[in-house]
């Protein structure tokens, strides 16, 4: 049986997937470099590439570049860039790319990110829905190692959940229920490999 | 008028008060909702950053139990997150034939089809397209003419499909708030971006955006909000801006139904109202003096 969290831990430098740059690259080509993706991103503060240069970097397949960056990581999808880019191009679905790209090659130095999604695809994988208590704890043990004060960031919000009857007490390491989504998630990997 | 009704897990979980205070009103308007048989998790924000094939999908389970259940009905769906990623998953399965075989492939294990016919529907657009602000105001009972409100829209139910609002310049709760009797808060926040689950992987960056749209929401009475992610981040950081950025003081976050509930005359209990995490002395006060005048 395959069980939960396994989330990426390989080092970093693990070969970026040429073939999914390639994909992105088609999906962005008519970019014409007009900054309206940089103005119009509200995480654009905290990033080390602007949008704008990231594309840039895309299309120029500068992988070491794209794979240091956290730029993709801070986009919170919220389409603003998609709905006004002046060539149409879908750049959050091209933010969603890369997202993906550093998942399934393990990069660590997004390990915050994709260990948050990995573990909440795990559980919706053994249970069909989300329980919000297993999720996080999976996440927290992941992610204590290097950030042991973490959680602490997090415990007055989940008190006030708990006591509020708004998360459940769950143990961490259930069996999967009766919604199991788990031939999904088996045969979408099977299809994703043979690609 | 009726729909399928899909939940999500969110409303089943951190945000029972918003499926609570959602059935209680469509029922007090009349609108029968009958929720999706055994419907499972949407993907959330989760499928989209790990694998594209799910990301369709886990949506598209839920796309083929609502056409197995009644295909002539709308789905009708409160969280904005659930809302795009079926919304998305339906256009996909609609338009793109390669797609929709890949994603029936997957569903065969369940054995389950998907057509992406049916139609998915955001709950601010049935409330302010199908239900209007007339039929709320001939039903509203409790005048909260004392109060000032934000309406805050979010990314997800306005962005990339701009299906019932303006993507840029949403208005449609407008008319809704104005027929609970309440005033507009004057504000230009109500399509930014609260930082979604950047508050669980990059807390400083989803503050920062946090604390821009609490800051202009100064003088208003209240948030009404439309998704849990957004609620759940106006709401529950509050006190952890306050100490970082000084300049800002608490303010009640509420869902919108719960808002069109209390003018209808509903119960706090029915509402859900002691389920949210901010909710001033200062709002119950004022809703209550409303409740006497």
């Amino acid at each position: 049986m395959k069980t939960a969290a396994a989330p990426p831990t390989r080092q970093d430098g693990a070969v970026p997937d040429r073939k999914a740059l390639h994909a992105i690259q088609e999906k962005i080509q008519a970019c014409i470099q007009c900054g309206t993706c940089t103005a119009s991103c509200p995480n654009e503060f905290a990033m080390d590439l602007t949008p704008r240069r990231l594309w840039r970097m895309v299309l120029m397949g500068e992988t070491d570049a794209i794979f240091t960056s956290q730029t993709f990581t801070l986009c919170s999808a919220c389409y603003s860039c998609t709905l006004r880019c002046p060539r149409g191009l879908p750049l959050t679905e091209a933010m969603h790319d890369l997202k993906q790209m550093a998942y399934r090659g393990h990069m660590a130095r997004y390990k915050p990110s994709t260990a948050f999604y990995g573990h909440f695809m795990n559980t919706i994988r053994r249970h069909g829905r989300i329980r919000e208590t297993e999720f996080i704890s999976r996440y927290f043990l992941t992610m204590t190692p290097s950030q042991p004060l973490l959680p602490l960031g997090y415990t007055g919000l989940g008190f006030r959940l708990f006591r509020k009857g708004k998360m459940a007490i769950e143990y961490p390491f259930a069996a999967p229920g009766k919604r199991s989504l788990e031939k999904i998630f088996q045969k979408v990997e099977s299809m994703e490999a043979s690609a | 008028m009726s729909y399928l009704y899909y939940p999500g897990c969110s409303l089943t979980g951190t945000a029972r008060e918003y499926d609570l205070s959602t059935r209680a009103v469509m029922d007090a308007m009349g609108v029968p909702l009958t929720e999706l048989e055994e419907w499972t998790c949407c993907g959330a924000s989760a499928a989209e950053a790990c694998s594209e094939l799910l990301s369709l999908a886990l949506p598209a389970i839920n796309l083929a139990i609502a056409e197995g259940m009644d295909a002539h009905q709308d789905i009708m769906i409160p969280c904005s997150a659930c809302y795009l990623n079926l919304k998305k998953s339906a256009e996909t399965m609609r338009k793109d034939p390669l797609a929709r075989d890949r994603v029936n492939t997957v569903l065969a294990e369940n054995e389950l089809t998907v057509k992406g016919t049916v139609k998915v529907r955001h709950l601010l657009d049935v409330l302010a397209t199908d239900l209007g602000a007339d039929a709320i105001r001939d039903k509203v009972t409790v005048d909260l003419s004392h109060l000032t409100i934000a309406p805050y829209y979010g990314c997800q139910c306005l962005r990339p499909y701009p299906v019932f609002d303006d993507p840029e310049e949403p208005r449609s709760m407008e008319p809704l708030i104005r027929a609970t009797g309440a005033r507009l808060h004057p504000w230009q926040m109500g399509a930014e971006c609260c930082g979604a689950s950047h508050m669980n992987t990059k807390m400083d960056v989803a503050l920062e955006l946090v604390h821009a749209i609490l800051q202009a929401a100064r003088g208003a009475d209240a948030i009404v909000t439309v998704c849990p992610m957004c609620q759940m981040n106006l709401e529950a950081y509050q006190d952890k801006i306050a100490r970082r950025y000084g300049d800002v003081s608490s303010v009640t976050i509420l869902y919108l139904p719960q808002l069109i509930g209390m003018a209808l005359g509903l119960s706090d209990d029915a509402l859900g109202l002691q389920l949210n995490l901010a909710l001033s002395d200062h709002f119950r006060n004022k809703s209550k003096s409303a409740v006497n005048a």
